[in-house]
């Protein structure tokens, strides 16, 4: 069967890779047939209503499902579809109230127009009464126009589809988790739609265990805990989870939610230290690591322990009083992609995703690599771009280790490791530096 | 912290991750609270296998909790005996440690924690 799923157009590079995880979560089988960046209409294959209203109940980026009943480049083309696709199916609908709906996407349709290729559809023979509010079905009339239609006075849409609205799908949640609204952020938090989908991409559901070990705030946990995951954090700082405490903290943000019972844990740590076992532990990983511009990139230990002895011997008189905060010094930030990888590698299950925020430059020259690890298979890799830098979500698959090639393994063990030239945040951190130049090639 | 963390915890210093001593970390002056979570038998089915079982029994009975059977239930077993379903949710997910300290049984460092977080950060020596 066939369908048309009407996303919202709005970062376009997650939207398959999130409808792709969703299929996973409700296991099933979707097969795309045609799928523009350009077009918020998306045409699949799926075995049945039901497996569609599944897929899309948790979207984020997708708003609606409908059943397909006729594509064409026509309105003639698309009559002639659906009287050859469909005529089973109208008796089922004819006494059922009913309304249509039109949808230009970029071009306009003046009401009269609308009202004539609605009566356009007369044939189908709809006997019951028609209303415009909550009907038992609703007809969409979707057309596709070229770019700048309305200036140029293009005459006719260049794609159109007739479907059957069968379900919306949980776009609403975006305002349900508003930063705005929500009663602990920090500068970093990350918004709740973006946060959501990351969650999606990542297979988050009732009875898994995610992990974030750049908490901050809880954002990902949050909404990780939305679709039903046990969530648990850490972070360097132990002040950006406990907050002012009661409602201003990461605990007050999830029990806010009525999500408290999807709190796992949260704790300070550091991830070049981390307490975690190495045990296949996490069915996800999901993080915003810090970028080193707004937020610093550090790790625990003394910058220069020759030039201050007196903070390494504090550690030692003073490491246990309950008030007592340790030394930490910059870090290179192609050194903590790296060590992400590693970690996710040893801690998650197999097939489990991790899924994680990198900056780059959008200057070639200055693109920062995506990192690689021979455990883990990239699955998508989205991008949100902003002027001169973007943001990606890179989502890796945990492959189980049958899979993995001991040639690949063997190499990245003896990989040379990464040079981490100099002490300062600039020096470790190219994307740092290009920030603060303002992505202008190195002389 | 949930008693199921303990489990996935050892101590963060990295000369003592080798020794079998630092794990499970043994509580010391552990405050427990309890909270009540609704039961989700898919969720304790799914962490089982992760567990690590002598750990937990370490852990539970130094809390003072009952006995733990010798051996982990089967996945089929814990799924047919809902007081066992009950009674490792009530453990795992339900029982906090929302003050004292965990102590590396190697090194002997202490962890603390406050208001249910645990700071595993270390002094510049240890790192």
């Amino acid at each position: 069967m066939h369908f048309l799923i009407r996303f919202a157009q709005v970062h376009e590079t997650f939207r398959l890779a999130e409808i792709e995880a969703l299929a996973i979560v409700q296991g099933v089988d979707l097969k795309v047939l045609n799928y523009s960046l350009d077009s918020p209409f998306c045409i699949v294959q799926l075995p049945s209503v039901d497996a569609a209203k599944r897929l899309i109940q948790r979207s984020i980026l997708a708003q609606s499902i409908h059943e397909l009943w006729g594509t064409g480049k026509t309105l003639d083309e698309v009559h002639e579809a659906v009287k050859q696709e469909t005529p089973h199916l109208w008796a089922q609908y004819k006494m059922s109230s009913f309304k249509f709906a039109v949808e230009p996407y970029r071009g306009t349709r003046s009401s009269t127009k609308r009202v004539e290729l609605i009566n356009s559809f007369r044939f189908l023979g709809f006997d019951g009464p028609i209303k415009m509010s909550n009907p038992d079905e609703t007809f969409s009339i979707f057309e596709q126009w070229p770019h700048n239609s309305v200036p140029l006075g293009i005459p006719d849409p260049t794609e159109i589809h007739l479907g059957r609205y069968l379900a919306s799908s949980s776009r609403d949640l975006i305002l349900k988790l508003d930063l705005k609204k929500r009663g602990y952020i920090s500068t970093t938090s990350m918004d709740s739609e973006l946060a959501l989908v990351t969650a999606n991409i990542a297979l988050a559901a009732p009875g898994k265990l995610f992990y974030d070990p750049f908490v901050g705030t809880g954002s990902f946990p949050v909404a990780c805990a939305q679709f039903g995951a046990l969530a648990w954090g850490s972070d360097i700082d132990g002040r950006s989870m406990r907050g002012e405490g009661g409602k201003k903290s990461l605990q007050g943000n999830f029990e806010q939610y009525g999500l408290g019972a999807c709190l796992g844990d949260v704790f300070s740590a550091d991830l070049t230290h981390t307490p975690m076992r190495k045990r296949r532990w996490w069915d996800g990983i999901v993080s915003d690591p810090p970028y080193g511009v707004r937020e610093g990139l550090r790790v625990l230990g003394c910058k220069d322990p020759e030039k201050t002895p007196w903070l390494i011997e504090a550690g030692r008189t003073k490491g246990n009083d309950p008030d007592y905060v340790p030394p930490k010094k910059p870090y290179s930030f192609l050194a903590m992609l790296d060590d992400i990888l590693v970690f996710a590698s040893e801690t998650l299950v197999d097939d489990g995703r991790l899924s994680f925020w990198t900056p780059t430059a959008n200057d070639e020259d200055l693109e920062i690599p995506v990192p690689t690890h021979p455990c883990l298979e990239i699955v998508a890799i989205c991008i949100q771009p902003f002027n001169k830098w973007s943001r990606r979500l890179i989502t890796y698959r945990r492959i189980p280790d049958a899979r993995v090639s001991p040639s690949a393994l063997e190499e990245y063990a003896t990989r040379k490791t990464l040079e981490t030239n100099g002490t300062t945040a600039d020096e470790l951190n190219p994307f740092r530096r290009g920030y603060f130049k303002k992505f202008k090639a190195e002389e | 912290m949930k008693i199921l963390s303990i489990n996935f915890l050892s101590c963060a210093i990295k000369a003592c991750k080798s020794s079998s001593d630092s794990f499970p970390l043994h509580a010391k002056d552990a405050e427990l609270v309890q909270d009540e979570i609704e039961l989700n038998p898919d969720m304790i089915i799914n962490v089982l296998p992760r567990l690590d079982w002598a750990a937990l029994r370490t852990t539970s009975s130094e809390l003072g909790f009952p006995q733990l059977p010798e051996q982990p239930p089967t996945p089929f077993e814990l799924k047919a005996d809902e007081t066992l379903l009950k009674d490792l949710h009530h453990l795992l997910l339900e029982t906090q440690i929302s003050e004292g300290k965990l102590v590396c049984g190697n090194c002997g460092h202490e962890y603390a924690i406050k208001e249910g977080i645990a700071n595993f950060l270390l002094p510049s020596h240890l790192v």
